[in-house]
């Protein structure tokens, strides 16, 4: 589906639901580029735009704490409903209150994020594109011996400029207090960061989380390849535990543990 | 229920990055970066993702005050311009215009920047003019 058709599908889409809904949270055109706006009943919709595309589950969430009584729509990704639903899980959207507007992404767009699965399960607009099965960064890193992917990440985590960009802009990372920056885990006053305690705190904690979005490496400024030990640990938690972000609400993460009749007082 | 965001330059350092105010019914509740800018390319530093810190900050100083008896005391306008007027010129009459340091701020505009060390320039006619940038 070319480019003009899927735009105007998504906004005749996005118009069905604010018949319904409060709002849809959609891109809007903006000074050359996009940004994420609440389009409401009656607005025009012409400028209604999907690239440069946004966290767009993130922004939902913000949205839904401030208004928890509102119906809201999001025209969404796949990257994007992946993120809900692993939100949702953790009590962070109500999904109740929330109506996807899915729409697909082409080829191109999933081969320049590696994106395994291009579109949303709630498909309303674009046809569904083939993902990319492997991620090619995480091949490359697996013929390396353990020294040399430890040189590689030092080289790449000493860029890190500690701007907490990859942390701001993940749409699953949500904590009001973040371990990140805690002085117990990341010594503050030094950059980069301590090798390899900010970063290897944050993947700790994508481990059934990560929807390899992408937003993280996007936005980084010393374009370090972040999300590539987030795949290596996307692969292990599927192996080790059956468990794939973003794939359905039931998928209890791994992680998450229950401390009543499992730990000893 | 408003949401929209609104762009802006950082009002930082001297790069100029882009980035969106995000506003959520009338007030500033954070940034996203402007994927679209050629000089930050969708990324901001430290100072860029916290640039909307101090819009709504309790701290901000929202009325003229004076300190008086080791205490700050809102006062009127007209009073607080005869005090500073005053006292600065009693420094430069007492000490000399050197006396005087100026420091001027990213958060303003250019215009007001301008007019800043045009008083200290020409008026007090000192050259210390200096930048919270450089603190």
């Amino acid at each position: 589906m070319d480019e003009g058709t899927l735009l105007t599908e998504l906004r005749m889409a996005v118009s069905d639901t604010l018949t319904r809904a409060d709002g849809v949270l959609a891109l809007r055109a903006d000074h050359g580029g996009a940004v994420p706006h609440l389009f409401k009943p009656g607005n025009d919709l012409s400028d209604l735009i999907t690239e440069p595309r946004y966290p767009m589950a993130m922004i939902l969430d913000t949205l839904g704490d401030a208004w928890p009584e509102a119906r809201l729509g999001v025209a969404a990704r796949g990257c994007d409903e992946r993120a809900l639903i692993e939100l949702a899980k953790r009590n962070q959207v109500n999904l109740d209150q929330v109506e996807i507007i899915g729409f697909a992404c082409s080829a191109e767009q999933a081969t320049e994020c590696r994106c395994a699965k291009p579109y949303p399960d709630s498909l309303v607009v674009g046809e569904a594109a083939e993902g990319v099965t492997e991620d090619p960064r995480l091949a490359e890193l697996d013929v390396m011996s353990v020294e040399e992917r430890f040189a590689f990440w030092s080289a790449q985590y000493e860029k890190c400029l500690k701007c907490y960009g990859c942390r701001n802009f993940c749409p699953v990372c949500y904590c009001p207090i973040c371990a990140l920056e805690s002085e117990l885990w990341v010594e503050t006053g030094l950059l980069a960061p301590p090798f390899p305690s900010y970063h290897l705190v944050k993947a700790m904690h994508m481990v059934g989380r990560c929807i390899a979005c992408r937003e993280c490496e996007n936005t980084c400024p010393a374009d370090i390849p972040l999300t590539t030990v987030y795949a290596a640990l996307h692969r292990d938690t599927a192996e080790l535990f059956g468990y794939v972000a973003g794939r359905s609400v039931d998928e209890r993460p791994p992680l998450l543990l229950s401390l009543s009749g499992t730990m000893e007082d | 229920m408003e949401y929209k965001n609104v762009l802006t330059v950082c009002p930082y350092c001297g790069a100029g990055c882009t980035l969106y105010l995000q506003v959520l019914d009338g007030k500033v509740i954070g940034v996203l970066p402007a994927k679209q800018h050629v000089i930050s390319e969708g990324a901001l530093c430290i100072k860029g993702w916290n640039a909307a810190a101090f819009v709504h900050h309790e701290d901000r100083v929202t009325q003229p005050m004076a300190r008086r008896n080791g205490r700050l005391e809102p006062i009127r306008w007209d009073e607080a311009l005869d005090l500073v007027a005053g006292r600065l010129a009693e420094t430069r009459q007492a000490h000399g215009p050197d006396a005087i340091g100026f420091l001027a701020s990213a958060k303003v505009t250019n215009e007001e920047n301008y007019l800043f060390q045009k008083f200290a320039r020409a008026v007090i006619g000192t050259n210390n003019v200096d930048h919270c940038a450089r603190l």
